[in-house]
């Protein structure tokens, strides 16, 4: 397999483009799975050096900053000024040009809509020297297509965020258990107005009535400040790849149970410090490494609301029947508040997101078979986690790539790109998963 | 807080060196080159936390502006620095340098004419003052001359000289000089180079720097594991060593 070379970008003032003469992606903290952050046989141009703030209101919490800046190194700066970030996904270790480029979506989807949603300006740099202030009001078209865009639209050099205010790092929690899917959408249904975080946990080996069952997760930001001295938890880290073999049916299956016996006698409310809530995978270094050398596939799909309860159902029972379990199966619905990207992937409906273990056909079958599921009851893929999807599939769940594609710089591509609309092949030798978590100067 | 001033500011290294000081809410004095990427480097310490931090827009290879600055130096900072960070230096390209004597002049220039030039001044301002530390950025290619790298070494062998004579002058002075030594960083300097297991990134070279202002350390490697690997560089006889290619 080709690699990509990579280039360190370190200042934001300097042309991104000067000398390029390949196809150029850029890229952030690597946090996308599959290949829509890769470019094997171009170029990456690597943000992590544009990590610095611009600007900062303590008074209106309007945060200007570079656009390889992390969430987490937001949240350090702004959480002590009583300032958080409106829309975390499930990992801090994404930078604000990776967030923007995927419009990513959090637990507060309902009610904030994704990421783009509150990002009042960005610079975006194109390869033919330009460069460009978009926003809402000036040069639409553009910010349109570079929210949601997936790098495809140039270099977004700095954005200017708008966050909200917190009284401190603190959420008040609360876990419900759901017996199965009917109740997972009734809670949901109830919970949604009431609370600003949503998301369930799925027990993906339930078989029969009880598809679906798992624990619901709500909760809003506490009023506690915070206590002195108090930081979030310590870390674990997962050592090595484990062998593949230590990850069948039998373990899933007992890590499930697991998770399942301990977070129900947690059920109830409790104050949580908002890194457990929002990040707990953050929690165990390098993750990623349970599932063993040949990585995970992800799939996430988005359901429009009437048909999500049967499309769900014929998904998780495939899953179960499959007997492919994953660790992570979470469900959500999304709200009704607009994307502002040409191609964001949220929409009003039911989000269901699933990591398999990598065991070569036998899994990519079973994916297949859910995009085939999905698709038919009208669902949309998240090409931030994908190796999978077809053209048509891609095509399907963007009903506006005609209008994206005006905006595409010819001097950026990736391999997710090439795939869903060059028909290059899926290639399963893709290191999948996102990479160890490091600092400033990591490359790929 | 402290007084902090840092002689090339929008190097890799001594910015991350710079931030490190700001969440401590040390005072900044910022020179560098680059009008736009010192105003860059300076509103985000400002945002991380320095409650003072001003810049200085020279080439110090110009030593005409020496005294300038530091005269501005101590106006903005309220009196004489307390840490000095000298932190600028050139690579150079071997394959250019191999030929070109005015591009080796220029990199001896940059690397130890001028340091000299201007710690010479630093260092009866501190003397004068009684207290401050000078942390002058050599190099583990100062400790032997490689056929890949022989004026870049020459210099920074030269810089680390020097600061080991000034750290035996200012001492009595009561001015603490530290020499750091790192390998290789991940800087822009670098990015030419294939990356290696040996390569640091520059946060942690920031934090190793500080704490060994800290601790009041004469000469520091940074990761630690050079000082390993430059005892044994040094005693390779040159008989041998002018065999190895690297
Ligand atoms: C544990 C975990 C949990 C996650 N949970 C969620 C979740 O809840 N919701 C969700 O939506 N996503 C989630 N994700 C996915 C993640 O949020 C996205 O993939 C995010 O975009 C990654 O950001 P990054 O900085 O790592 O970007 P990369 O993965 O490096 O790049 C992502 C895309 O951004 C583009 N890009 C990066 N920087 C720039 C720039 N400066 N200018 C233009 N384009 C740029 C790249 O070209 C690429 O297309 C999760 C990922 C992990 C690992």
């Amino acid at each position: 397999m080709a690699q990509a070379e990579v280039r360190d970008l370190h200042w934001r003032a300097e042309d991104p483009f000067a000398g390029v003469n390949q196809r150029a992606l850029a890229y952030g903290l690597g946090r996308s799975y599959g290949d829509s952050c890769l470019n094997d046989g171009g170029l990456l141009l690597s943000t992590r050096g544009l990590d610095r703030f611009v600007a900062f209101d303590p008074a209106t919490g309007v945060l200007r900053c570079e656009a390889g800046v992390s969430l987490a190194e937001i949240i350090d700066l702004t959480l002590p000024q009583g300032w958080f970030p409106r829309v975390v996904p499930g990992t801090k270790h994404v930078t604000v040009g990776g967030a923007i480029a995927n419009d990513i979506h959090g637990k507060n989807h309902h009610r904030a809509g994704t990421f783009g949603a509150h990002v009042r300006a960005l610079e975006l740099c194109r390869s033919d020297g330009s460069r460009r202030v978009c926003s809402r009001e000036d040069s639409p078209e553009l910010f349109a297509a570079t929210v949601g865009g997936l790098g495809l639209t140039g270099v977004v050099t700095w954005a200017e965020l708008q966050l909200r205010k917190v009284a401190g790092p603190y959420i008040a929690a609360e876990t419900v258990e759901v017996p199965d899917l009917d109740h997972f959408f009734q809670v949901s249904a109830e919970s949604d107005a009431r609370f600003e975080y949503t998301v369930a946990w799925v027990d993906v080996l339930a078989r029969g009535r009880h598809i679906g069952r798992g624990l619901f997760y709500r909760g809003n930001h506490a009023e506690t400040p915070a206590r002195p001295g108090e930081a979030g938890r310590g870390r674990l880290s997962v050592p090595f790849d484990l062998p593949s073999a230590t990850l069948n049916r039998l373990t899933v299956s007992a890590f499930n149970f697991a998770y399942y016996r301990k977070n129900r006698r947690q059920r109830g409310e409790r104050e949580q410090h908002l890194d457990g809530f929002f990040f707990p995978l953050d929690g165990v270094g390098r993750w990623n490494r349970i599932y063993g050398k040949r990585g995970l596939l992800q799939f996430q799909c988005a359901v429009p609301t009437a048909a999500a309860p049967e499309v769900i159902r014929e998904l998780l029972g495939r899953i179960a029947a499959a007997g492919q379990g994953s660790f992570l199966a979470v469900l959500k619905t999304f709200g009704e508040v607009p994307s502002p990207g040409l191609l964001s992937f949220p929409r009003k409906g039911v989000t269901l997101a699933l990591d398999f273990a990598n065991r070569g056909p036998k899994t990519l079958e079973l994916v297949r078979q859910l995009y085939a599921v999905a698709r038919q009851g009208g669902g949309a893929f998240y090409p931030a986690k994908d190796a999978v999807m077809s053209p048509e599939d891609f095509a399907a769940s963007y009903p506006r790539l005609a209008e994206f594609e005006r905006h595409l710089d010819p001097a950026c591509s990736s391999g997710f790109w090439r795939r869903v609309r060059e028909g290059h092949p899926y290639q399963p030798s893709l290191p999948l998963g996102p990479p160890a978590a490091g600092g400033k100067g990591v490359t790929p | 807080m402290r007084r902090v001033l840092v002689l090339g500011a929008t190097s890799a290294i001594a910015e991350a060196t710079a931030r490190v000081h700001a969440e401590r809410g040390d005072a900044l004095f910022l020179v560098a080159r680059s009008p736009a990427r010192l105003a860059a480097v300076a509103d985000d310490l400002a945002l991380r936390g320095a409650p003072k931090v001003e810049g200085f827009v020279a080439d110090l290879n110009d030593l005409s502006h020496h005294r300038e600055l530091l005269d501005a130096a101590e106006a903005a900072l309220g009196g004489p620095p307390e840490v000095v960070l000298l932190a600028y230096g050139a690579l150079g390209s071997p394959v250019v340098l191999d030929r070109d004597p005015y591009a080796a002049v220029e990199v001896l220039n940059t690397n130890l004419v001028s340091p000299v030039a201007l710690l010479t001044l630093v260092a009866e301002r501190l003397a004068r003052a009684g207290r401050g530390t000078i942390v002058g950025i050599s190099s583990v290619a100062g400790d032997r001359g490689r056929s890949g790298n022989a004026v870049y070494g020459a210099s920074k062998a030269g810089l680390t000289a020097f600061l080991s004579g000034l750290r035996a002058r200012l001492w009595r002075a009561g001015v603490h000089v530290l020499t750091v030594k790192p390998g290789f960083v991940d800087t822009p300097m670098t990015a030419h180079l294939a990356k290696g297991p040996l390569f640091a990134p520059p946060g942690a070279v920031a934090q190793g720097i500080v704490r060994a202002v800290d601790r009041k350390a004469d000469e520091v490697y940074l990761p630690w594991f050079w000082r390993l690997v430059m005892f044994a560089v040094r005693h390779i006889p040159e008989r041998i060593f002018k065999q190895l290619r690297f």
